[in-house]
């Protein structure tokens, strides 16, 4: 057994045996901080893994508990049915919001959040139907098979085996095609979106997921305080919510847990103290806390968990064998007559500097072709225009004969275009595997819900199976569970490599492959894409050691200060006049 | 409504919008320069304002207490850092804060003009910029504007709990700087709201002026346009950093004592007269001064004219505004 999974087992132990030994009082604080963990579960998600944050959870929290006091209040329903009414509502608010952020970068969701909260709280306090400051009062209980959760027993364990279950169901998340998705938001959006993640779709759904979390425990809130008002609900209560997470740690699903813990048990310690120490009264545990997250971020950022792992030498990583699995299904091969990839005519302009002009070339299926010419000759623009990343002023782009002009990176990748990148562009504290799962993205369909409850284990040994698969052919196996960011940058290029292989890609795109090689791998390397070309694939390569284009590539054609200058076999390149100046400056 | 109260209304949201303005270049300033969303520009103003009203008053003012405890804190993180060697610099670096604040618990005891003790209050204030930004930002000033965010945020409920140590919970309300009202088109207008209308035009002249025309504006610029490349030319982000800072708590200041004639502050007031600086300043995407300045005057318009139909819901809907804004930015950046 593994200490993680000691460790693990120990804390479910305490959460169980807890009722045993504390008394009311103490049981109706752990159930604060079990609700308090359920947001910052939410925020886990959302800052840790997929790099946004919210300060206005709280605000969230207050849509479940007045959708939820209103509901029973005024028709009389039971809890059990303003529970979905809950979780519906603040669904929606978070899916409006999410519309309107998610193209932004992630500071706007967060100034974003801080003026909702903001409003919500004005608006809580403001309304007739919401009680304004006084509130609503005068909640049921929750009941259960005619059993009234007055006590604090039942609430504890209703909320701390939502707590768990939680925790079991993001993990699986998080370990899921989606996850892997999600945990690409954060660092590497624009590498997510190139193996076919769709961005916006995937911020958005990170963001009603903790949201509805939130709602959730505005629900129980109602039901546990059994009276509603705006002050659990300000902007100072959301900013709490996310300190706690950050706290914890960000990065860590128990990480929420440990800081909704050491938030919620030291504040009323705080409060009690801290005024006599400033001989007034005030929020003086508020300078606490914000002071502790100042230095926090100075000194140990990615929280008190993770540090406390790394104290112990707990990897992050969880190596576990991979079930076999069926291949996964293949694409359909490009029509053999026609190029697979054409560009005539492609122009960009950056402000004044004229990147691409009038450029075009064509890639057959089971042909390599190479781009070269010297630094700035406008390569890696045309590769972005390519795949999306850019949108190009003019030309036509072509995909065994459809347009892919304007489509979005993601769509290009959905219809057959894999690519590696100039700069690697890899998780780099996720495994070697997972990381190459990530290029299978388009090639599983399970989506949150199914992922969450772990019924996507088929298709999860499907892609992991194709992705070790592609690890076997570059030679990398050995070390699939090593964290990415660990490898030499040789193997992470090769590793780039692999991941665009396991989309089942018909054109490859290839930005210096052969950077950081040894002459040795170089050599590996060419074999390897001599391999795939009699597979079939159409390979586009920039790369600027010769010797290896030049014993490669098929045809090659020449770029300078944004034009085609040459293009041909190897030998009619290196014969080209204009080619010899370009590199070796005029001879004359 | 007739053409009195609307003109009434016209005149209370652009004063209003004048001290949002300012509050947003400042905030959109230390956004191009640092990348952080500073959410405790709001402090200046409460801070200047309660400073203001207990020199007016006689008393010591709390700032003094503070900013003594800002240099302490920032020499010592100076001294952790260079050794026992940087004494003389930290040393020397600390004078004119001490020194500033000695002679503002002076001058409490004198009672000197208003004038002599706005620019104390706005030195005193001023002072506490870079040193704020070198105890709290400057060692993560290459973290993710996410994190730097966060800090801020943390690091306003630490000044505003410090504030409340420092001046107390007593609001306080200034006398006018100029006590008059004039009639303009058969409506009375307070002088005071000329005069932060004014100010503001100065201010906002005075700092284009300066950014077009000085050394340091320009390198601000460059600071903020090319972060890496004007470090190649010499500009260091950190003197950066702690100019735009300077400038920040300036503007925080001049904003807190205008405004402490026209209305009540409190040690907690600054925060939402901050943040509807931020509401103005995304409108221009936290990078277009002159969009930020039409944010904020149709916030304070917005603001004045809903709390004449909808008092209760004021704030819900100048901070609801926000999302159209965003909403726009949106489609825009789509496109």
């Amino acid at each position: 057994m593994k200490p993680r999974q000691v460790a693990t087992g120990l804390a479910v132990l305490a959460v169980a045996t807890a009722p045993m030994v504390l008394g009311e009082y103490q049981l109706s604080l752990l159930t604060y901080v079990g609700l308090s963990a359920i947001v910052a579960l939410g925020l886990v998600l959302l800052t840790g893994k997929a790099g946004l944050s919210s300060f206005g959870q709280a605000a969230f929290v207050g849509i479940g508990a007045y959708v939820s006091a209103i509901a029973t209040l005024r028709a009389g329903l039971s809890p059990w049915l303003t529970m979905p009414m809950a979780l519906l509502a603040t669904g929606c608010c978070a899916w409006v919001g999410a519309l309107v952020m998610v193209r932004l970068s992630g500071h706007y969701l967060s100034l974003a959040t801080i003026a909702f909260g903001t409003a919500m709280f004005f608006l809580f306090g403001g309304l007739d139907i919401t009680g304004g400051q006084s509130g609503l009062s005068g909640l049921p209980p929750l009941m259960l098979f005619g059993f009234a959760f007055t006590r604090a027993m039942p609430n504890y364990a209703f909320v701390w085996l939502v707590v768990l279950g939680l925790i079991w169901a993001l993990g699986n998340l998080l370990d899921s095609r989606i996850g892997r998705a999600i945990r690409a938001l954060r660092d590497e959006a624009a590498m997510a979106e190139a193996m076919g993640v769709d961005i916006a779709a995937a911020k958005s759904a990170v963001f009603i997921l903790s949201c509805v979390l939130a709602g959730f425990v505005g629900w129980f809130y109602a039901y546990f305080q059994r009276f509603v008002n705006p002050s659990p609900f300000s902007l100072a209560q959301g900013i709490e919510y996310l300190f706690m997470a950050v706290l914890g740690g960000a990065n860590l699903l128990w990480g929420a847990v440990v800081g909704a813990g050491l938030v919620t048990l030291l504040k009323p310690l705080l409060q009690a103290r801290l005024p006599e120490l400033f001989g007034m009264s005030g929020n003086f545990e508020s300078v606490v806390f914000g002071g502790v997250v100042i230095l926090l971020f100075q000194f140990a950022s990615a929280g008190l968990l993770p540090r406390l792992q790394s104290a112990l030498g707990w990897s992050a990583i969880a190596a576990h064998a991979i079930d076999p699995a069926e291949p996964l299904a293949k694409r359909a091969v490009f029509l053999a007559d026609g190029p697979a990839l054409e560009v005539v005519g492609a122009r960009k302009a950056f402000g004044g500097v004229i990147a691409n002009v009038d450029v075009g070339l064509a890639v057959r299926s089971g042909e390599i072709v190479a781009l070269i010419g010297p630094n700035g000759a406008g390569k890696s623009t045309f590769f972005d225009l390519v795949t999306g990343v850019t949108a190009a002023d003019a030309g036509d782009f072509m995909l065994s004969g459809a347009s892919i002009r304007g489509c979005s990176g993601c769509e290009i990748a959905r219809r057959g275009v894999g690519r590696s990148f100039q700069h690697v562009r890899l998780i780099g504290d996720m495994s070697v595997i997972e990381n190459v799962a990530l290029g299978a993205h388009l090639r599983g369909r399970s989506g949150m819900l199914v992922a969450m409850l772990r019924l996507n284990r088929r298709e999860e040994a499907g892609l992991l199976a194709e992705a070790l698969r592609q690890l076997r052919r570059v030679g990398l196996d050995g070390l699939a569970w090593s964290e990415a960011g660990s490898l030499a940058l040789g193997q992470q290029r090769i590793v780039e490599i692999a991941r665009a292989l396991a989309g089942d890609p018909r054109v490859l795109l290839l930005d210096e492959p052969a950077a950081g090689l040894r002459h040795q791998e170089k050599q590996i390397l060419a074999g390897f894409l001599r391999e795939l070309r009699a597979e079939g694939l159409a390979i586009l390569l920039v790369e600027h050691d010769m010797d290896f284009v030049m014993g490669l590539a098929d045809r090659v054609v020449v770029m300078e200060f944004g034009r085609v200058i040459a293009a041909g076999t190897p030998a009619q390149v290196q014969n080209d006049a204009q080619v010899q100046e370009a590199y070796l400056g005029s001879v004359a | 409504m007739n053409a009195f109260v609307a003109a009434y209304l016209t005149q209370d949201g652009l004063a209003n919008g004048a001290i949002y303005c300012l509050l947003a270049i400042a905030l959109v300033l230390v956004f191009a320069v640092t990348r952080i969303i500073f959410i405790p520009q709001g402090e200046f103003i409460s801070y200047a304002a309660l400073t203001y009203v207990a020199l007016r008053e006689g008393h010591t003012p709390g700032t003094v207490g503070l900013l003594l405890a800002l240099v302490a804190g920032a020499g010592f993180i100076d001294l952790l850092r260079e050794g026992f060697g940087g004494l003389v610099s930290v040393v020397r670096r600390s004078l004119a804060p001490v020194g500033l604040a000695g002679l503002a618990a002076v001058s409490a005891r004198f009672g000197l003009p208003a004038l002599v003790d706005l620019l104390i209050t706005v030195a005193l204030v001023a002072c506490m910029g870079p040193l704020l930004y070198r105890i709290v930002y400057r060692r993560i000033a290459q973290a993710s504007s996410l994190v730097l965010l966060i800090v801020a945020v943390a690091h306003h409920l630490v000044m505003l709990g410090l504030g409340l140590y420092f001046f107390g919970p007593e609001g306080v309300r200034a006398a006018p700087l100029i006590d008059a009202s004039v009639s303009l088109f058969g409506v009375p207008v307070q002088a005071q709201t000329i005069v932060i209308l004014l100010s503001c035009a100065v201010l906002v002249g005075g700092l284009y002026v300066i950014s077009e025309r000085s050394f340091y504006g320009k390198a601000m610029r460059a600071a903020a346009i090319n972060p890496i490349g004007a470090r190649l030319m010499g500009i260091s982000a950190e003197l950066a950093g702690e100019t735009a800072f300077l400038v920040a708590a300036v503007i925080g200041a001049i904003s807190g004592i205008l405004i402490s004639g026209a209305t009540t502050i409190y040690y907690d007031s600054g925060f939402l007269l901050g943040l509807k600086g931020f509401v103005a300043g995304i409108l221009g995407g936290l990078a277009s001064f002159p969009l930020a300045g039409i944010g904020a005057f149709g916030v304070g318009l917005l603001e004045s004219f809903a709390s004449f139909y909808a008092s209760g819901f004021k704030e819900t809907i100048v901070f609801a505004l926000i999302i159209p804004i965003l909403l726009w930015r949106s489609m825009a950046k789509a496109r």
